[in-house]
């Protein structure tokens, strides 16, 4: 069975604020989940599957689903990390193609920022994690982790801090477009360059930013997108992932991607070739560098050359990405990019990315994400999807 | 630029019942891994049931506690002092998560040889951590 055709997103609304010290996170969730029905021309009754992961608060979806004010009979509260929204986006069209469900409602929310999370810090993933004696004690947090991948890169393919900073630098550009990122400076590669190193060689410009806000999917069968107002934005193929250091067998060298994308594309009978514009997961620059070479957009170990000289910047390279400026630089509500990877993908599709940055005729697009730790346990999900 | 191994605070090692071995041994100074006798291969972090072909039958084993470092990167923004976090290779062929000490930070490159020491944590927990290997040894 595929899920090829069998859903669409209908609706997508992605949060405005960057900074919400006044607001609960149920609240996020609960305004994201109106904006994306708002969107859909759809109300909170017509929904009937519910999907959330770990930044929902509370036991799984309970909490959530109540608070919304849902009556569901279907529910998922998988949770992969920054990737689970693309998943859930996966899993809403496998229970709508199996008849579980009619309309998924995907939401997201946090408030890291106000919260004062940072990638410097530990992350708390409870009790009894099997792998934490052996990794807390040595000062592991997310930047580090990632730097581990962008280390061992740079030393088996000759990857330079300038290729990296190339990434932040395209992400720039498209954010200098968007009113409600967060850094919407242009900046260069010597302005990367010359940032605080965080962690070798990972500068502070090759990192995300932390931002409050959040998002919401609605999900459909096309017989109800097709009654609604909205372009058709159907889903093609999708893919899933998860990677680890497998017993000690640790090889940076590729992440899930390279299994969620192969998934994914075979689903959609498509290759990287026919992608017009790609939403590529941004936690930091290697993280976007890693998901290009494992997607197959270029050969693995030429990402650093692939990204240079602006080919990541819409109107100007081969292969337009984040064009609402990415977590690098628009925002990464609750540490958790994946929501905003769709919805930017979405807006391309429905030719509504701001005019500057937008792809024309852009008919097919990718949409991937990657959560977790890319240096040791993660998980990947990749989503290709068309505008009928 | 140099940037000298200081000590550094860290956290606790959680001790479980399938890992205080390891953190007994390391207390006296020997670094354990786990073997499988049915699959014959080693596997890190320790776990009573091989992740590798599911068999129970894994046994204790001493490692040499010689390595190469896989992956490096020094942290200077993490923390009250910068420190070296690293994937090591052990000799017996697995890779494991360690920080590189008593060095310049500086100086460290991947395929660097390393041997293992270890520190302690505040609680006075044995941890296996590496330095550059000693031409003596």
């Amino acid at each position: 069975m595929t899920i090829r055709g069998k859903a669409c997103i209908a609706g997508a609304y992605e949060h405005p604020t960057r900074k919400a010290p006044d607001k609960t996170v149920a609240q996020l969730h609960a305004e994201c989940a109106q904006g994306a029905l708002a969107d859909a021309g759809l109300s909170l009754h017509d929904v009937d599957g519910y999907f959330c992961a770990g930044d929902a608060p509370g036991l799984g979806a309970l909490s959530m689903a109540d608070y919304i004010g849902l009556q569901c009979r279907h529910v998922d509260s998988t949770d992969t990390g920054g990737s689970s929204y693309l998943l859930h986006v996966s899993h809403a069209a496998q229970a709508i193609a199996a008849g579980k469900c009619n309309v998924a409602l995907i939401t997201l929310a946090g408030r890291p920022r106000s919260e004062s999370s940072s990638g410097t810090q530990p992350r708390n993933w409870g009790q009894n994690v099997p792998d934490e004696p052996f990794e807390l004690p040595y000062g592991v947090v997310t930047v580090n982790n990632y730097a581990l991948v962008a280390a061992r890169h740079m030393h088996d393919w000759g990857t330079t801090a300038e290729q990296l900073a190339w990434i932040k630098v395209a992400a720039s550009h498209h954010a200098q477009h968007n009113p409600h990122a967060m850094l919407r400076d242009v900046v260069t590669v010597a302005d990367v360059l010359a940032s605080p190193m965080i962690s070798d060689p990972l500068h502070r410009m090759d990192c995300c930013v932390v931002s409050d806000g959040g998002g919401a999917l609605i999900v459909t069968r096309p017989e109800i997108a097709k009654s609604l107002k909205r372009p058709i934005v159907s889903v093609r193929g999708a893919g899933e992932a998860l990677k680890g250091p497998r017993g000690g067998r640790v090889d940076l060298s590729y992440s899930a991607a390279a299994w969620s994308g192969k998934t994914a594309f075979e689903e959609a009978g498509l290759t990287p070739a026919d992608i017009q514009y790609a939403s590529i997961y941004d936690s930091f620059t290697i993280t976007v560098l890693m998901q290009l070479e494992d997607l197959g957009f270029c050969a693995k170990g030429a990402g650093g050359r692939f990204v240079a000289d602006g080919n990541l910047i819409s109107g100007v390279g081969k292969l337009p990405f984040n064009t609402d400026g990415g977590g690098l630089c628009n925002n990464h509500p609750s540490n958790r990019g994946g929501m905003t990877k769709v919805i930017e993908a979405v807006r391309q599709l429905r030719g509504e990315a701001h005019p500057a940055v937008q792809v024309k005729n852009c008919s097919i697009a990718l949409a991937q994400g990657m959560g977790g730790q890319l240096g040791s346990r993660h998980g990947s999900a990749t989503l290709i999807l068309e505008r009928d | 630029m140099t940037t000298p191994y200081q000590e550094r605070v860290f956290s606790e090692p959680a001790i479980y019942p399938d890992n205080e071995v390891l953190w007994q041994s390391a207390s006296k100074g020997t670094l354990m891994l786990k073997r499988c006798q049915s699959c014959n291969e080693f596997h890190w972090y320790p776990r009573p049931v091989c992740p590798l072909c599911g068999s129970s039958d894994t046994v204790w084993f001493q490692a040499s506690g010689k390595g190469t470092i896989y992956s490096v990167t020094v942290t200077r923004r993490a923390g009250p002092v910068a420190f070296a976090l690293a994937y090591v290779t052990l000799e017996e062929g697995v890779t494991m998560m360690s920080n590189i000490v008593e060095c310049d930070l500086d100086t460290l490159r991947i395929g660097d040889k390393v041997e293992v020491v270890f520190k302690n944590s505040p609680a006075g927990q044995a941890v296996p951590m590496f330095r550059p290997a000693q031409p003596h040894t």
